[in-house]
């Protein structure tokens, strides 16, 4: 048994929040510059020069890269000889996220009751996922998301017999649905197989891989390039202006499924894709 | 085209779709609950609580100004969410709006008939655009937080017309092209 306590807990989740939403995760900081270097849109490479500009002055100036500064999705991996101490880790992690919204100058973008929403104040609660792994240690990712993109998402539940092909006709369906109202340039994470639920859950970790690093699965890996050439050859562009950059990197997770099944969920992201990992 | 604008806005005829824009003046943030107080004060006879008239909203619900700051990060939301209270803003003078995504058929049918421009900023720019910001202040609905309606005074706040004033779409023009 290791001991881990609440404090260690709460003040990495208040320093990755802030991480999180005033510099950008290095792989999607990368790629903008990449697509900056290719845009051959003028105003799409106008808008990407934006960006550009607007991570400097984020990191520069202390201000938000962007002002919806997200729900926080929290990954929780607990290795099975951790002991937690002095407290209950989900209120820990809510703290964390409390006092890195506070601390931060980050926007309370919560409300208590879907209906009824009135604002929480401190940006809790998160969404918090957790699984138990070998191991004495805490592996927390946290990925504050943006609505304008989490709006746009999809689940669809396809025929075993719709292949490949079914796949990428709903997720350029999705993206083109999405529009500029996702902020192109976008991350496309896409969960494939398990059940309802599990394929969402794919699809939202996937957008928390490093968008350089794709699929080990053969097959995969393929259909990961061959939609991100696809997304890149419809022209929605930088802000939906037009261009050759829609999308960044396309991401997909895979789960075995039932035989009747073949549950597609794409979940889309933002240029602003925030992820910041930490082993304690 | 590059071209200059003040607020208000009082000649938008010669503003195109695809245009690049620098607005300098005063604008006013709203957006989704300030919309429904605002559609909910008109339905009751009330008053806006400023004056609409060739005036521009911009969507935009800040983060928290830090002590040396005037805003926090101000970019654009989502402009369609706003699309159900549009035309009702539209009839009484509204001449500008500025977010990001396209709109519904209605609301441009209306900003042709009352000749008014939406404006698209760049969505996920929100600490470059809050440069632009030179002052802000809370108008009204101040419980909103966030929400709360600003009174913002810009200078060459960036932006590109994305919908003009003869209806003419540049998000539909490039999915056109597509
Ligand atoms: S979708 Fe992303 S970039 Fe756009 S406003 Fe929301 S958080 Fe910001």
């Amino acid at each position: 048994m290791r001991n881990i306590s609440i404090e260690e807990i709460i003040s990495n989740i208040k320093d990755m929040c802030i991480e999180a939403n005033y510099k950008l995760a290095s792989d999607v900081d990368a790629s903008i510059r990449d697509a900056y270097d290719k845009e051959i849109s003028p105003l799409g490479k106008r808008v990407l020069g934006q960006l550009l500009d607007n991570l400097d002055i984020a990191e520069n100036d202390l201000i938000p890269i962007c002002q919806d500064t997200g729900m926080v999705i929290v990954f929780v991996a607990i290795g099975q000889e951790v002991h937690i101490e002095g407290g209950f880790l989900e209120e820990a992690i809510n703290e964390g996220i409390r006092r890195g919204y506070q601390e931060g100058y980050l926007r309370k973008s919560i409300v208590s009751d879907p209906l009824i929403r009135n604002n929480t104040q401190d940006n809790t609660p998160g969404i918090i996922h957790y699984d138990i792994v070998p191991g004495n240690q805490l592996e927390i990712t946290i990925s504050p998301k943006g609505f304008g993109s989490e709006n746009m998402s999809r689940i669809y539940m396809l025929k075993p017999s719709d292949e490949d092909q079914g796949i990428k006709k709903t997720v350029l369906e999705t993206v083109k649905l999405a529009g500029p109202n996702a902020c192109p340039p976008i991350v496309v994470g896409i969960g494939i197989g398990g059940s309802f639920e599990k394929c969402a859950l794919l699809a939202k970790r996937a957008l928390t891989r490093d968008i350089s690093i794709r699929s080990d699965k053969p097959h995969i890996r393929k259909l990961e390039e061959e939609l991100l050439s696809a997304i890149n050859d419809m022209g929605i562009g930088p802000a939906g202006l037009g261009g050759r950059t829609t999308a960044l990197g396309v991401n997909i997770e895979t789960y075995p499924t039932h035989i009747a099944g073949l549950p597609v969920a794409v979940n889309i992201g933002c240029h602003v894709n925030r992820h910041v990992t930490r082993v304690i | 085209m590059d071209k200059y604008i003040k607020t208000p806005l009082l000649n938008i005829n010669n503003l195109e779709a695809g245009d690049y824009v620098y607005i300098t003046g005063v604008i006013y943030s709203a957006r989704d609950a300030a919309h429904k107080r605002m559609y909910e004060a008109l339905m009751s006879g009330e008053d806006l609580p400023f004056s609409i008239k060739d005036n521009i909203i911009y969507y935009m619900g800040p983060s928290p100004a830090r002590k040396d700051q005037i805003i926090g990060s101000a970019g654009p939301t989502t402009a369609s969410r706003m699309d159900k209270y549009t035309p009702r803003l539209l009839d009484m003078g509204l001449s500008g709006m500025i977010g990001k995504g396209t709109r519904g058929s209605e609301v441009i049918e209306s900003m042709i008939k009352n000749k008014a421009v939406y404006f698209a900023a760049t969505g996920g720019a929100g600490a470059l655009l809050s440069k632009c910001i030179k002052e802000s202040k809370v108008i009204a609905y101040d419980d909103l937080g966030t929400e709360a309606i600003h009174e913002l005074y810009v200078e060459n706040f960036p932006l590109i017309v994305a919908i003009d004033s003869k209806g003419k779409n540049l998000y539909e023009l490039h999915a056109q092209i597509s």
